[in-house]
């Protein structure tokens, strides 16, 4: 079988399109010092290009705890109350939110 | 004996006795957690009004010959992190300004049911994002040895309330370093716990498979007082390990006899040498009490900081994610540059066609980070080594480069990476002035053993703040 190279670290970020991804707004100021800064970031990072990882596996649960689950019983809760204590916005006790489908 | 200067352990004695209100004592830290608040900027929030009811409630407990455990009337200072039921929590961000938990993390409410006593929330940077406490969206924390200097971060709040006699003990989180990096600007005992040892739940999440939630105060002993009620599974977090706990305060007199220290070559070698010098002479102080000193190496150590700046802004990215101003807090224009820094690298990290180069790598990278731990302990018990590269530094010196700021954590990242535990423990001062009433700045050192190694971190720890005592020198404040 044909072995799959390990992929290699970018060190360029497209700031507009990954801000978008996150829904982070960006003024022109930080854009302009992000520009600059997260490349020094990733071309510090990419020094783990050097490290030979091919036959490593990745860690999961760092101590080794593995498929940790619990009974599936109903216990006590916050209520309604409680739950919408912290809300911007309520309506007839639901989270309000806004319109995300314009009308036509 | 001065009430500030009180440890735990001193002034639960006076308590037990009855020689002393807690009502007296929790007054005397709210005052001063009062007054020195607008010079140092360690708490956000001051809960006088709950913490004053409850300590006439721990005085009636104890007039009525209840029998309480050893943390009964203790005030604390909480990290803002850490969710308080009815107290503002706010992560040190203006996204949570006005948020008010409607439950209690765990540790929380195990530290209530030993009857301690909330005297606030600290300061800390953003989110824990940060090295300095400059980035806390409410204005920076200043160190108590210098106030022209950082308080070290993230818990900077938890350790200048400490340091200034504010409280007794404050709890933190140590993701990369938050506890241990001010603890040891602060000349503080900070303890940052197996991963898995003491429950997660109900604290704000940085990045969930490197968080960990310990505490500062002034001593070993202390420190394992705390743990003594904080540390164990708990159903709500199921990371937290069903591991029995130990009594962390049984046996802390232990000693070092037979011990075997190993010394990481790769942390002394390029050390600023007064900071060197301060760290060998605690390591031959443990060798007089019978330990014996190894030399070992840890060779993936150098990448630890890169491997830490993929997980931490990958798993930030996805926390900060819940931010949306809909079911509470406000929205996500509000973030600070640091955080946004951070969610923009770690959603690039995670995005398509670069999860394999950036987060896979990285979490293979830091297996071999946790081997090279692994493969030590086959031959020592423990390891000692500087927490800080340098003692505190300038305010300003770092902020604008974040590259140089990561750096500040470069020896404490890899017991996160590696979800071991470390205790940070204060070992000496370097001049900083010529003024000879200047104490100078404090220097610490990391004892670092195998998972769940809490216990004998402490006896260590014990043994040698037993000859040195340096939490006697407080700061001229």
């Amino acid at each position: 079988m044909k072995k799959k190279p390990e992929s290699r670290m970018a060190l360029n970020i497209d700031i507009e399109y990954v801000a978008k991804l996150a829904s982070i707004p960006l003024d022109l100021a930080e854009k302009r010092i992000f520009n600059k800064q997260l490349p020094e970031i990733l071309r510090y990072i990419s020094q783990l290009n050097k490290v030979n990882t091919e036959k490593v596996e990745p860690v999961g649960h760092v101590t080794g705890l593995v498929n940790v689950t619990r009974d599936d019983k109903p216990a006590p809760s916050l209520t309604q109350e409680e739950a919408l204590a912290n809300a911007p916005k309520t309506y007839n006790g639901f989270f309000e939110v806004d319109a995300i489908f314009e009308e036509k | 004996m001065i009430i500030h200067n009180y440890t735990i352990q001193e002034a639960s004695k006076l308590i037990a006795k009855r020689k002393i209100k807690v009502y007296e004592i929790v007054k005397a830290y709210i005052d001063k957690a009062k007054k020195l608040n607008h010079q140092f900027n360690s708490f956000l929030t001051i809960s006088e009004e709950t913490a004053l009811m409850k300590a006439k409630k721990v005085d009636q407990l104890i007039a009525d010959h209840q029998k309480l455990g050893p943390l009964a009337g203790i005030s604390l200072a909480v990290k803002d992190l850490f969710s308080t039921k009815g107290i503002r929590t706010t992560a040190g961000s203006r996204v949570l300004e006005n948020y008010v938990p409607v439950y209690d993390a765990t540790v929380i409410s195990r530290l209530n049911n030993a009857y301690t006593i909330t005297i606030g929330k600290t300061n800390l940077d953003a989110w824990g994002h940060g090295a300095s406490g400059e980035n806390s969206d409410f204005g920076l924390t200043k160190n108590p040895y210098d106030p022209s200097r950082v308080s070290g971060g993230s818990s900077s709040g938890s350790a200048v309330a400490v340091a200034t006699g504010a409280s007794l003990a404050a709890t933190g989180t140590d993701t990369g370093g938050s506890i241990r990096l001010p603890s040891t600007f602060c000349n503080l005992v900070g303890l940052k716990p197996t991963y898995g040892r003491v429950s997660r739940y109900g604290v704000i999440s940085m990045a969930s498979s490197l968080d960990t939630m310990g505490h500062i105060t002034k001593t070993v002993f202390d420190n394992a007082l705390v743990l003594n009620v904080t540390a164990g599974f708990d159903f709500f977090d199921s990371t937290t390990s069903q591991k029995p706990t130990d009594d962390y305060v049984s046996d802390i007199d232990k000693g070092v006899k037979g011990l075997k220290i190993g010394i990481p070559r790769e942390y002394f070698q390029s050390l600023n040498s007064e900071i060197k010098g301060k760290i060998l002479s605690a390591v031959k102080i443990l060798e007089k009490f019978g330990a014996k000193v190894i030399d070992v190496s840890l060779p993936h150590t150098e990448y630890g900081v890169a491997v830490y700046y993929v997980i931490q802004t990958s798993e930030v990215s996805s926390n900060l994610a819940r931010y949306d101003g809909i079911r509470f807090g406000f929205d996500r224009s509000k973030f600070g540059a640091e955080a946004k820094r951070r969610i923009i690298l770690g959603t690039f990290a995670l995005s398509a066609g670069y999860y394999d180069a950036f987060y896979l790598k990285a979490m293979k990278v830091r297996r071999l980070i946790r081997g090279d731990f692994l493969n030590a302990f086959k031959k020592i018990d423990v390891l000692i080594c500087p927490v800080s590269p340098t003692p505190a530094f300038k305010i300003g010196e770092k902020k604008n480069d974040p590259i140089s700021m990561y750096l500040s954590d470069i020896f404490t990242v890899n017991a996160n990476l590696a979800g071991i535990p470390s205790l940070a423990v204060p070992c000496g001062f370097v001049k900083n002035s010529n003024n000879g009433s200047d104490p100078g700045l404090p220097v610490g050192m990391q004892i670092i053993g195998p998972d769940f190694s809490e216990k004998m971190l402490y006896q260590v720890g014990f043994a040698y703040e037993q000859e040195t005592k340096w939490y006697l020198k407080s700061p001229k404040i």
